[in-house]
């Protein structure tokens, strides 16, 4: 039960991005396209899932003193490996990616999870933990991207949906960094009124 | 190694070989990094301590200084360990790692050293050194610089420029949100929303900088 509770924790409840407001830079970054906001989630997902495995094994082991740097180190471990292994079977989603997959290294909510989860509960719960905050991390991604890549391409995961007509005019800020700026804005917004409405009903 | 060998080295690019200091580069890069490619709004590198520090104009500016003044530190310190140690000894796999673990121990020293000998400027910027290290600006403007291929004058150049594009970006932020306060925004909108629109109202004021110096 409470294995169920840890996968869901991330979905909503805690959502990291919507709720926690974590992990804004790639969040912001990559959301140009369904396909780059895909390849974000996968590579943090599998950061965070290897993170909080090693961590919550560890988690007897590691003085506490020296946690953070030994979180770190761990985590930027995994960071290289999704970097080596992108480059070499997906190198155009690498290059669209860039600068962020090593930068995943100082994503909030990875180094987050590892101290403020996987260190104090057994391996199961933190891989449970780790799969619920990644499945979280991936659909905000997608939600906003999908905003984007429809508004400012006229297309989704690169199918054609609002026809060639509108693609020739697009509404080219969506995809530009101010459109990423506001269009969150609104979607935060719009969980304020969605909380205020199930609070009012209790 | 021989002092004219080592500059000579500091100052090319590690792929073009030797490559002058050249000053219309230097202005491009400035440009770019403070207006055209401005670290926050539109790279959005360093969006945590954007919206987490801007709500006072002092500690607007303490944070700026702190990150130009480590973001400098930290591309001294990834540049050298990756031009002179990493790439000589094969070993340029390892720089995200290298980078990371330079970063948090350069910002660990920093904080010992200030609090031994400058006490004053300790304490204006104490309480935003620990928070840097996950800044991911630093990390970015270390990754950038390696990835452009700069050569040790233009990484620091860049760094500098990057930093006071950050100050700039925050101190902008903490005025309009201290204006913010007393406007009459919509309830949904309160908080974490309304910063958004602003900084995307920003962001589309920065658009305008496009094209320039190139």
């Amino acid at each position: 039960m409470s294995l169920v509770k840890d996968l869901t924790n991330g979905i909503y409840r805690e959502n990291p991005v919507f709720k926690l407001a974590l992990g804004m830079c790639p969040f912001l970054a990559v959301t140009t396209s369904v396909e780059n906001a895909l390849g974000m989630g996968a590579a943090a997902t599998f950061v965070l899932i290897c993170s909080n495995f090693l961590v919550s094994l560890f988690r007897n082991l590691i003085p506490s003193k020296v946690r953070i740097p030994c979180y770190i180190v761990i985590i930027a471990t995994f960071v290289t490996l999704v970097d080596m292994v992108m480059n070499a079977y997906l190198p155009d989603l690498h290059k669209s990616l860039g600068i962020f997959i090593p930068l995943i290294v100082v994503n909030c909510i990875i180094l987050g999870r590892a101290e403020g989860y996987a260190n104090r509960h057994p391996v199961i719960n933190s891989v449970a933990d780790a799969i619920g905050m990644g499945i979280g991390f991936t659909m905000a991604m997608v939600i906003l991207a999908s905003f984007r890549e429809l508004l400012g391409n006229g297309t989704w995961l690169n199918m054609n949906v609002l026809g060639t007509a509108y693609q020739n005019q697009p509404l080219l800020i969506a995809i530009l960094a101010p459109g990423a700026f506001i269009l969150l804005g609104f979607i935060l917004g719009f969980f304020n009124i969605l909380e205020k409405r199930k609070g009012g009903g209790q | 190694m021989n002092a004219t060998v080592l500059l000579t080295t500091l100052l090319a690019t590690p792929e073009s070989g030797s490559q002058g200091f050249d000053l219309g580069k230097m202005m491009a890069i400035i440009i770019a990094s403070i207006f055209v490619n401005n670290f926050v709004l539109s790279r959005f590198l360093g969006i945590c301590p954007f919206l987490g520090v801007s709500k006072q104009l002092d500690s607007a500016v303490g944070m700026g200084a702190a990150v130009i003044f480590v973001m400098t530190l930290a591309t001294l310190g990834s540049w050298t360990v990756y031009n002179l140690l990493l790439v000589p000894m094969g070993l340029s796999y390892l720089r995200t790692i290298a980078f990371i673990l330079i970063i948090a121990s350069l910002v660990q020293l920093v904080e010992m050293i200030l609090q031994k000998f400058s006490p004053a400027l300790y304490k204006a910027l104490g309480i935003f050194l620990p928070l840097i290290t996950t800044n991911c600006a630093i990390l970015g403007v270390a990754v950038l610089n390696i990835d452009e291929k700069y050569s040790l004058g233009y990484s620091l150049v860049n760094a500098i420029a990057a930093g006071i594009g950050f100050t700039l970006a925050l101190v902008l932020m903490a005025g309009l949100r201290q204006k913010l306060e007393l406007a009459d925004v919509p309830p949904a909108l309160k908080g974490k929303p309304v910063a958004f629109l602003v900084a995307g109202l920003m962001s589309i004021a920065f658009l305008g900088f496009a094209g320039l110096g190139g």
